[in-house]
């Protein structure tokens, strides 16, 4: 049975490459839209129309929360029944051909409502796709891994989320400064039409993508199954409505993907929202902070996922979400104190509660010691993040069964990673506008789901690996 | 273990529970406050992601409760 899932390490090789360069690739387009939501909107869903800035809520919230597990469940249902080399194929095709698509829109002021009627048809494709693409990707990565080696080679599709926030972070830039030879005209013409350069781009990126993964064999496992004729007729049932295995689809949402992924969204998210919003770092230097750290940290993500296949993965994640809990307010408190000389002037004033959005209304840039020491800031979050995500796909492939494990785990990854850390963000704002007084106030959001999540992942998880995830 | 696992079943019960009331409480107040259709969407779309995630929880705290995670299956014949 082991045989079924051996590759010779060239094989093995060609098996990572193609379905991490894809992933990287959707969340790629993912974040390019999420990066560049203040110029979309301008050009597609102007304020001063009511429907039209309805329409920016819409795509803002639905995509994320409602249509990412809906995809889930679409595709892996799909990848249960047909296979998943085709299903992830099709969620690439669907994600690429989406962003390119947005590209091209003309702006509301050329064709007025039907420009955010159809870029709001194509973010929800893309949140469509999203839902499909990781389920497939570390299904089919872990159904070809060895059993001792599961953990090193699906983090390999690990890195891919945060990798994708560091290409579209990077491209952005780049483009955003290379329209003109002078600064501000460059800005210009990016906010104008150069904004749509990374859209475009997408489509030349999954072209090579679809390329390499159509020469791709479809998992050996799920082949295997196939031929036997034991494939589910209906994932869905017995993926939520048997009790048993509803059990542990439970058991990976509050046990393992809600803590992860409020610590992914604060470590790379909050984390960059909180620099630029409330540290009121300029644009370049908030997203370049955050280049740096990806690039020192995304190494991490393999170490951890080799070390769960000597350790488990159960501690490691689990230790993750301890040092966020215990480390998210004094880290992000550092960051604050860090940012603004002239706040630290002003906590010795009459001011008893000094906030930096007092301190410094215009965006401001620091530094190169206290730059590289933000950059060290980010790091520690992002490790933190490498901690909880690296281990997680060959953790949630061995928690369920071949034949439904597509749909299985999709599910309890989207309403952890869309849901739970997609809200961190949101909830942040809230409890900041509620509460005045503390700049800190957002992170007992993430610190209370993660707390909650350790705790359950502590109590009811095993930390037994399943070598052998046949059956 | 298994007697803890069991008695933090009812906490896990009663925060599915906690959670969705207050996310209503939550909507009620933001809706009421600004009354617009932006506001109607995102926090209708909140209790309503929130609704099936704190069935989840209730019904992963019933099951723990009860014992049901007191052994995890090894094989997929025990799901």
């Amino acid at each position: 049975m082991e045989k079924a899932t051996t590759q010779a390490p060239k094989g093995i090789r060609q098996v990572i490459w193609a379905s991490s360069l894809g992933t990287l690739i959707e969340w790629y387009d993912f974040y390019i839209f999420g990066s560049l939501a203040t110029v979309i909107a301008t050009q597609f869903f102007p304020k001063t129309n009511p429907t039209a800035a309805l329409l920016s809520v819409l795509a803002t919230f639905a995509a994320g929360f409602i249509v990412r597990p809906f995809g889930a469940l679409v595709f892996g249902r799909i990848g249960d029944l047909v296979g998943r080399k085709y299903t992830f194929l099709l969620t690439l095709v669907i994600m690429g051909g989406s962003t390119f698509c947005i590209g091209l829109v003309p702006s509301y002021e050329s064709i007025g409502f039907a420009a955010p009627i159809i870029v709001l048809v194509l973010r929800l494709l893309q949140g469509l796709a999203l839902g499909g693409e990781y389920g497939g990707a570390a299904t089919y990565v872990a159904e070809h891994a060895p059993p001792n080696r599961r953990g090193f080679y699906t983090s390999w599709i690990q890195t891919t989320a945060t990798l994708g926030l560091f290409v579209s972070l990077g491209v952005i830039l780049i483009t955003r400064h290379v329209l003109d030879g002078d600064e501000a005209t460059s800005i210009a013409k990016f906010n104008d039409w150069g904004w749509r350069i990374p859209f475009l781009l997408s489509i030349v990126l999954v072209g090579v993508s679809v390329y390499i993964r159509l020469k791709m064999n479809e998992s050996p496992l799920f082949s295997k199954l196939k031929n036997e004729g034991r494939t589910s007729t209906n994932p869905l049932k017995e993926s939520f409505a048997h009790k048993g295995n509803l059990k542990m689809v439970l058991l990976a949402l509050f046990g393992a993907t809600m803590g992860q992924g409020v610590v992914w969204y604060t470590g790379q998210f909050y984390a960059q929202s909180f620099l630029e919003n409330t540290c009121k770092l300029d644009f370049d230097q908030s997203r370049t902070i955050l280049i740096w750290a990806i690039l020192f940290a995304t190494p991490f993500f393999v170490v951890f996922g080799a070390w769960s296949d000597r350790v488990g993965r159960k501690w490691i994640m689990i230790s993750g979400m301890v040092l966020a809990v215990f480390t998210y307010r004094p880290l992000f408190n550092e960051m604050q104190r860090s940012t603004v000389p002239s706040l630290e002037v002003s906590a010795h004033t009459d001011s008893p509660t000094p906030t930096l959005a007092t301190a410094a209304s215009t965006p401001i840039t620091v530094g190169n010691s206290t730059y590289w020491k933000l950059v060290g800031i980010v790091f520690i979050l992002i490790l933190y993040v490498t901690m909880v995500y690296g281990p997680i796909a060959a953790f949630l492939v061995e928690l369920f069964p071949t034949k439904i494990r597509y749909t299985s785990m999709s599910l309890p990854y989207h309403i952890g990673n869309g849901v739970f850390g997609g809200l961190t963000p949101f909830i942040a704002t809230l409890l900041t506008t509620v509460y005045h007084n503390d700049v800190l106030v957002g992170l007992w959001y993430p610190i209370a789901i993660a707390g909650v999540c350790l705790v359950i992942g502590t109590l009811y998880i095993s930390d037994r690996i399943d070598t052998d995830i046949t059956n | 273990m298994d007697q803890l696992k069991r008695a933090f079943g009812l906490l896990w019960m009663l925060l599915g529970f906690a959670a969705l009331i207050a996310v209503i409480l939550m909507a009620q107040a933001e809706i009421a406050r600004k009354p617009t259709a932006d506001t109607w969407i995102q926090w209708g779309v909140f209790v309503g992601i929130t609704l099936p995630i704190a069935i989840g929880l209730f019904l992963f705290g019933l099951f723990a409760f009860k014992g049901e995670y007191d052994r995890l299956p090894t094989r997929s014949s025990e799901l």
